[in-house]
């Protein structure tokens, strides 16, 4: 039965949302990490999402398909230098690299993230629902 | 028999088949909510229904087009009102609505269905 496959498409989707909460936990987690060269400072780091294509369907627009994250993009946006001689990390000019987490984008992304978590185990819910009565039918 | 038992239970069956269709597609809508490029699918209901059960050419490879009826009960693109910059045409309110009316009809369908069979089970028993 068909409906039985919501389950898949639902969980895949509650995992990429899952992947997507982890990376904000972690770049929130980093968010005042410091480094001394630009290259070692932490980058922001978010999960793009992808649409799983099943095989089984005859044509492209019947298919119904789950999500996976396809990568994890790093944010190439600029980082952040402070002048801050007496620090331990310094460099030998006195700078340190901060990392270029924006803690007001996270906070937005988790916010949609865990929306979109619910949403999902809403719908398990419902077919789940839908399952049963048709189990139960005519009794 | 098979017949009569059809016949006797009339559209719901078919109906069903095309919920679950239905269920199927805004839940993967609703999966792929946060997906770049993802393009929300849905199927006219009254269309799908009509074309249950009609006589179809019968493909003999998976690569073979779908004869006749163009696009009638055939998934469909649904047409955005505010499409996102990632090229994502899912709107949560509008999928979570259409998701809540496919599954009370859907139990509207099962409940029609299990009220047939109760009915025919009575006449059986003869009680």
């Amino acid at each position: 039965m068909a409906l039985f496959d919501v389950f898949d498409v639902s969980s895949s989707a509650m995992h990429a949302q899952n992947v997507r909460l982890n990376t904000v936990a972690s770049n929130l987690a980093n968010a005042e990490t410091v480094a001394t060269t630009e290259e070692e400072a932490y980058r922001s780091k978010t999960p793009v999402f992808e649409e799983i294509l099943s095989r089984e369907a005859n044509h492209p627009m019947e298919r119904a398909g789950g999500v996976r994250v396809k990568e994890i993009s790093v944010s190439d946006a600029p980082i952040t230098r402070r002048y801050q001689p007496n620090h331990p990390m310094a460099n030998g000019e006195g700078f340190i690299y901060t990392t270029n987490v924006n803690p007001v984008e996270e906070m937005a992304n988790m916010m949609s993230a865990s929306r979109s978590y619910e949403n999902n185990i809403e719908v398990m819910n419902t077919v789940k629902q839908l399952l049963m009565r048709t189990l139960n039918m005519g009794k | 028999m098979s017949n009569i038992l059809d016949n006797y239970i009339g559209i719901h069956s078919q109906a069903l088949q095309v919920r679950t269709k239905k269920t199927e597609l805004l839940a993967a809508n609703l999966a792929n909510a946060d997906t770049p490029g993802y393009k929300a699918k849905d199927i006219d209901f009254r269309k799908a229904l009509s074309n249950v059960g009609t006589e179809r050419l019968d493909r003999t490879h998976s690569q073979h087009f779908e004869f006749g009826d163009q696009g009638a009960g055939r998934v469909q693109y649904r047409i955005p009102t505010q499409p996102s910059v990632d090229g994502n045409t899912v709107e949560e309110h509008v999928e979570q609505a259409e998701f809540l009316d496919n599954a009370v009809r859907y139990q509207a369908t099962v409940q029609f269905l299990g009220g047939k069979l109760n009915s025919l089970k009575s006449a059986f028993k003869g009680e």
